[in-house]
């Protein structure tokens, strides 16, 4: 294979994932028990809820939208959820009520951006406020961190189980993964998303119904974030709504662009996002074994990211296309 | 016999009498001191301004200055800046210009707030600082002494796991956030005994958490991985700690690994230390931190001098806690003093 003909199949999921088996090769060779099963599942399990919230970030840059009300999605309704178990709710109505508030919300921002055509980064990051603000104020008004009540029952193996000796946090996340991909390669609704996506007056010329399309993507995630926040919070014991002051959004759009998944739209799959959260896994389990201190993890962290996206853009150049719409 | 009777009898009417004549005078006997120190308090006003009011500590603070300021009629404002330490420094700039008689602050760092404290007690408002010191010295600073719990921390864990014991000597430590004074200073009391003691225990891990207790979870499983035989961990919160602990249940270690966080005291700390999260804990006993606080307030305010004139340093008394000494009441319910703060 000449040079030329090798940099027209790099594309950007191929030299991360490229990248995550060169690192994983090295950890290999230099740090003790790196290749122990163990550590491999340990690795994984560590970002197994930042791939869940990388697949419901997908389905919505998928239809060129961004979701930054995630984070604070997941954390408020699975905390209220939990404060109303600890207040004497039963256990079943208080999650439904969680799940029902993460759903209901994204109802709000999806028709904030299909139908009041609020630009999506807009309407999710004063969503995002707007639930952190309201969830603090009216729903979780003792400490901000909600520990999990005693009386969960068998939602707890959700965190701390195992199958198959595999933890239960990368089963889930597996799963989702898997349903997230069925759900675009081989459903209409699922075709829709990337034509929307791709190209929205001709979508709508097509007859795909773009509002309710658009809303759609947005209760799916709300849906997801909900999901991640039940391992998040059956995992260690607790719900820290602290968290949606952290950048643990900014991980979750890392590791979906990271992946190669294209900000402008209709352009990514499941895949990439498997590959660019475990690139993730792979840095932050290696650097945590070295003991690498944490202010240079983010040094090292950004390197990569910025590694990953000069590689791209050089392979990769803008086309008329992207050059017209700009990156997102 | 009779005689002794009748003699008896005297005494007693005597006595009766005395005290008769007693509580008579009680009537027209007043404290003297009593209503200078109410008329310096009553109407004076507190403003409360911690980086957030959502979490424990906070709560149990500002809940115990708010139920004793109103009980000696004064005023008592509040405001939550969220972790916001922009939003906190203008709260703080607000202040200036209502002109409160205290404040009562939590620095989220060393600089942020110093200037503005400075200017504060410049125009005679009371700067009662808690948890961590600022750069400048004012009125009172109230907190834990974290260089020596830390220290403290160290001693413990050479106890446990240093070259007279039969383990691996491995300790692992997980920080906060680097920069936050409550972890860097905790984290540099214990470095400074472990420097000391080079041959006790072997530091294999000294990670930031970032006060996630999800991270520290992920941290902890990691390094329990690398190093099955670690003997002990160090966390430097225990809201953070529960992640820590988490880890060590989950990789089936509970009980082998001796895990010692701090924290101020809340329910969760007391359930941690039941359910065998916690080996052990140093408490700081928030609640006791408000009451500090309080006396620091009236101290400032009945010595009449204004704001700066005395500064002092209230170190909190800390106490070491394992499961033994859970008994029901031995924590605080945060709800109840987020309830008084509403």
């Amino acid at each position: 294979m000449t040079m030329p003909t090798l940099m027209r199949h790099l594309n950007q999921e191929k030299i991360v994932f490229g990248l995550t088996v060169l690192l994983f090769v090295a950890f290999s060779l230099t740090l003790d028990k790196f290749t122990d099963s163990a550590n491999i599942l340990a690795l994984i399990r560590s970002v197994a809820v930042l791939g869940i919230l990388g697949l419901g970030m997908l389905v919505v840059v998928l239809g060129r939208g961004i979701d930054l009300s995630l984070v604070a999605i997941m954390a408020i309704s699975v905390a209220w959820a939990m404060q109303l178990i600890h207040d004497g709710v039963p256990v079943y109505a208080a999650l439904t009520t969680g799940l029902a508030f993460a759903v209901g919300i994204a109802l709000c921002t999806g028709i904030l951006v299909a139908y009041a055509e609020i630009p999506p980064l807009f309407a999710t990051l004063a969503m995002a406020t707007f639930v952190y603000g309201f969830g603090r104020a009216h729903l979780i008004v003792g400490t901000d961190v909600v520990y999990m009540p005693k009386t969960m029952g068998w939602i707890v193996t959700l965190g701390q189980g195992k199958l198959f000796g595999i933890p239960m946090p990368i089963v889930v996340a597996a799963a989702m993964a898997f349903i997230v991909y069925l759900f675009l390669k081989f459903t209409k609704i699922g075709n829709f998303v990337y034509a929307i996506g791709d190209n929205l007056p001709a979508a709508r010329i097509g007859g795909i119904p773009v509002r309710p399309m658009l809303v759609l993507q947005y209760v799916l995630s709300g849906g997801i974030a909900f999901v991640a926040g039940i391992i998040t919070a059956t995992s260690v014991e607790a719900m820290n709504t602290r968290i949606v002051n952290s950048n643990m959004i900014y991980d979750v759009i890392l590791v979906v662009v990271l992946g190669g998944v294209g900000l402008s739209g209709g352009r990514g799959n499941v895949r990439n996002v498997i590959v660019g959260t475990l690139l993730i896994g792979v840095l932050m389990n290696g650097m945590t074994i070295m003991d690498i201190q944490y202010t240079v993890q983010n040094v090292i962290k950004s390197l990569i990211l910025l590694l990953a996206i000069v590689i791209d853009s050089i392979v990769n150049p803008r086309d008329e296309q992207t050059g017209q719409q700009g990156d997102i | 016999m009779l005689k002794i009777g009748l003699k008896k009898l005297a005494a007693t009417a005597l006595a009766v009498c005395a005290l008769g004549a007693g509580a008579a005078g009680a009537d027209d006997m007043n404290d003297p001191y009593r209503d200078p120190a109410l008329s310096a308090l009553a109407g004076k006003k507190i403003a409360y301004l911690p980086i957030s009011i959502g979490f424990d500590l906070a709560q149990a603070w500002g809940g115990v200055v708010k139920t004793e300021s109103q009980r000696y009629g004064m005023e008592f404002s509040s405001q939550d800046p969220n972790w916001n330490t922009d939003a906190m420094a203008q709260g703080f700039t607000a202040l200036l210009a209502e002109k409160p008689d205290v404040i009562v602050t939590q620095n989220p760092d060393m600089q942020s707030l110093a200037r503005l404290m400075k200017q504060a007690n410049a125009e005679g408002i009371i700067v009662v600082q808690l948890n961590m010191q600022g750069a400048v010295q004012t009125d009172a600073f109230v907190g834990p002494d974290f260089i020596a719990m830390g220290e403290q921390a160290a001693k413990m864990m050479i106890e446990k796991c240093g070259k007279n014991t039969d383990t691996s000597h491995k300790v692992a430590i997980v920080q906060g956030v680097l920069t936050g004074g409550v972890s860097y200073y905790q984290v540099q009391g214990m470095m400074k005994v472990f420097n000391e003691n080079p041959d006790e225990v072997q530091i294999v891990s000294s990670q930031a958490a970032d006060w996630d207790a999800s991270k520290a979870r992920a941290i902890t499983e990691t390094t329990l991985q690398q190093h099955p035989d670690i003997c002990g961990i160090v966390d430097v919160w225990d809201g953070q700690g529960i992640g820590t602990g988490a880890a060590i249940k989950q990789a089936g270690k509970q009980g082998q690994v001796f895990f010692l966080t701090s924290g101020g005291g809340a329910q969760s700390m007391c359930d941690g230390l039941e359910d065998g999260t916690y080996s052990a804990v140093i408490n700081y006993d928030a609640p006791g931190m408000g009451r500090d606080a309080w006396t620091a307030i009236m101290v400032a305010l009945q010595n009449g001098q204004g704001g700066g004139a005395i500064k002092t340093q209230i170190y909190s008394p800390t106490r070491v806690m394992t499961k033994e000494d859970v008994k029901p009441g031995t924590c605080w319910d945060p709800q109840q003093y987020a309830k008084i703060l509403r």
